[in-house]
């Protein structure tokens, strides 16, 4: 664990790995742990691929006893959740479907195999409301983002970047390549379990 | 009681202190965007200072009282037909006209008893790029006024508290000698392209480390990001709660209500400032 000072309010608590299963675990565990143990001060917790960005009220504490009282935690002792599977259907008609085919010398359909045959992990979620992060993307589809973002990106579009995939939960600006859409609601505010997709879940993509 | 809005102004939302702890399902806090202001306004209606009020961006909105209130107008010197950072009671039929805004970016509305919001996780901010906790306000709504004062309304002195020269503390990549020299001695200019999800500045360019590739991580509320071309971003309170790029440095935390009164083509330059130094301004800064 390293803990860099992000800002007078937020302390960055970083892992070995990169993006990789073993540093998602680790991010896991100290969000498991930092959730269960409430220390004094800490107003919100960012989670990424192999960091947790803890954000503090600094007239209630300061990094010091927060890297003190982290370093206290047994982190490798806190049990993973065992990981849900979640399916979503895909109608693969996305902008980029062709472009990316193209980008790989392939045809669109091989694609659309390629995505839906791979088990994917919710790294976290972040970027906006249950935007989920999944690795896992077959190496011979990873595609780089649009050299241009668009300027709004239709809900439930699903795109891939690098060997990452994602489904825009909301219209919003963004640069993945679009290679298809689902009608599942990623985000609803008044579902009890508003993201559909949690930080540690498998995912398939079913072609629709 | 309720408020009729008989013209929205450019960009008018609910806010109150915003909601925390919605991090790990990519929930941004939002809230308002000077926090100073509206806290004030609040506790001069005699409200409680996270309670909902209505947030004006450049040019305000006219607003109907058919059964009067007390309101406080706080923030920047918008024209407006009653004075600003003192409490106000409006007769039954009276009408609050909120024109253009002399200096800075932002006003609030703040009203006797607060203003009636659903609540979505804990609090009635708008988040306008997803539309959770709410939308724009828009001629014709009637929004109710609720009853939770807490005390009488009372004057407070106006704080001093908005700054062009912003505190910063280091952001936690690593840049060259040079990009921290350019960062902390050149002129930035806010640009038309900035709102409540981040301030885009033009300046002189910043080069970032390793050609700006990195693992994305959680970022702070008043990181400043540097995406290729080198020109910063200011990540502010409607902010995605995770990001890719470099960050250079951060506002500190008493000096973000002064980037909520940042508007387009302010000059604005940063002092780079450690952060034991800037959590002492914090708990030092003076406010009744």
């Amino acid at each position: 664990m390293r803990f860099i000072e992000a800002s007078d309010q937020s302390l960055l608590v970083e892992f070995e790995g990169g993006i990789s299963l073993q540093a998602h675990h680790q991010v896991v565990r100290l969000l498991r742990a930092l959730e269960a143990h409430r220390l004094a001060g800490v107003r919100n917790l960012h989670p990424a691929y192999c960091s947790v960005l803890v954000v503090f009220d600094p007239l209630i504490t300061e990094p010091e006893r927060l890297t003190a009282e982290i370093r206290a935690i047994d982190i490798e002792h806190v049990p993973l959740p065992s990981p849900r599977t979640i399916e979503i259907p895909v109608h693969y008609d996305g902008p980029d479907l062709s472009d990316v085919a193209a980008y790989h010398g392939i045809t669109p359909q091989r694609v659309v195999e390629l995505h839906s045959s791979a088990v994917y992990i919710v790294y976290f979620l972040g970027f906006v409301p249950g935007f989920a992060y999944m690795g896992g993307l077959p190496g011979e589809i990873a595609t780089p983002r649009r050299e241009s973002p668009r300027k709004q990106v239709p809900a439930g579009s699903v795109g891939i970047a690098g060997t990452q995939t994602g489904v825009y939960p909301f219209a919003t600006p963004g640069g993945w390549q679009l290679i298809g859409h689902t009608t599942l609601d990623m985000f609803r505010p008044d579902r009890r379990e508003m993201n559909l997709l949690s930080i540690g879940d498998q995912v398939r993509f079913l072609p629709a | 009681m309720i408020i009729e809005v008989i013209s929205p102004g450019m960009l008018t939302t609910v806010q109150d202190l915003g909601r925390y702890g919605y991090g790990p399902l990519g929930v941004s806090p939002a809230g308002a965007a000077d926090p100073i202001a509206l806290r004030f306004g609040n506790r001069m209606a005699g409200n409680p200072e996270n309670a909902a009020a209505l947030e004006m961006t450049l040019l305000g909105g006219t607003f109907g009282f058919p059964e009067g209130a007390v309101v406080a107008l706080t923030g920047a010197d918008f024209d407006a037909s009653i004075p600003l950072w003192t409490p106000v009671h409006l007769d039954p039929g009276a009408t609050l006209k909120v024109g253009g805004s002399k200096t800075g970016a932002r006003c609030y509305l703040c009203v006797r008893g607060g203003i009636q919001a659903p609540l979505f996780l804990g609090s009635a901010s708008t988040h306008i790029l997803t539309g959770l906790g709410g939308r724009q306000i828009r001629r014709g709504d009637k929004l109710q006024i609720e009853a939770n004062a807490i005390s009488d309304p009372i004057q407070l002195p106006r704080p001093d508290y908005l700054r062009k020269i912003l505190r910063v503390t280091r952001g936690p990549q690593k840049f060259g000698e040079d990009a921290l020299n350019i960062f902390c001695s050149s002129t930035y200019t806010v640009t038309e392209d900035s709102n409540r999800m981040g301030l885009r500045l033009q300046g002189p360019a910043i080069e970032a480390p390793h050609g700006g590739q990195m693992i994305s991580e959680g970022v702070s509320l008043g990181a400043i990001q540097i995406p290729s071309g080198g020109q910063p971003i200011i990540l502010f309170v409607d902010q995605q709660t995770t990001g890719g790029y470099p960050k250079i440095a951060n506002v500190i935390t008493a000096d973000l209500p002064s980037v909520g009164q940042l508007r387009p083509r302010d000059e604005i330059r940063f002092e780079l400032i450690d952060a034991r130094t800037a959590r002492r301004l914090l708990r030092e800064r003076n406010l009744p």
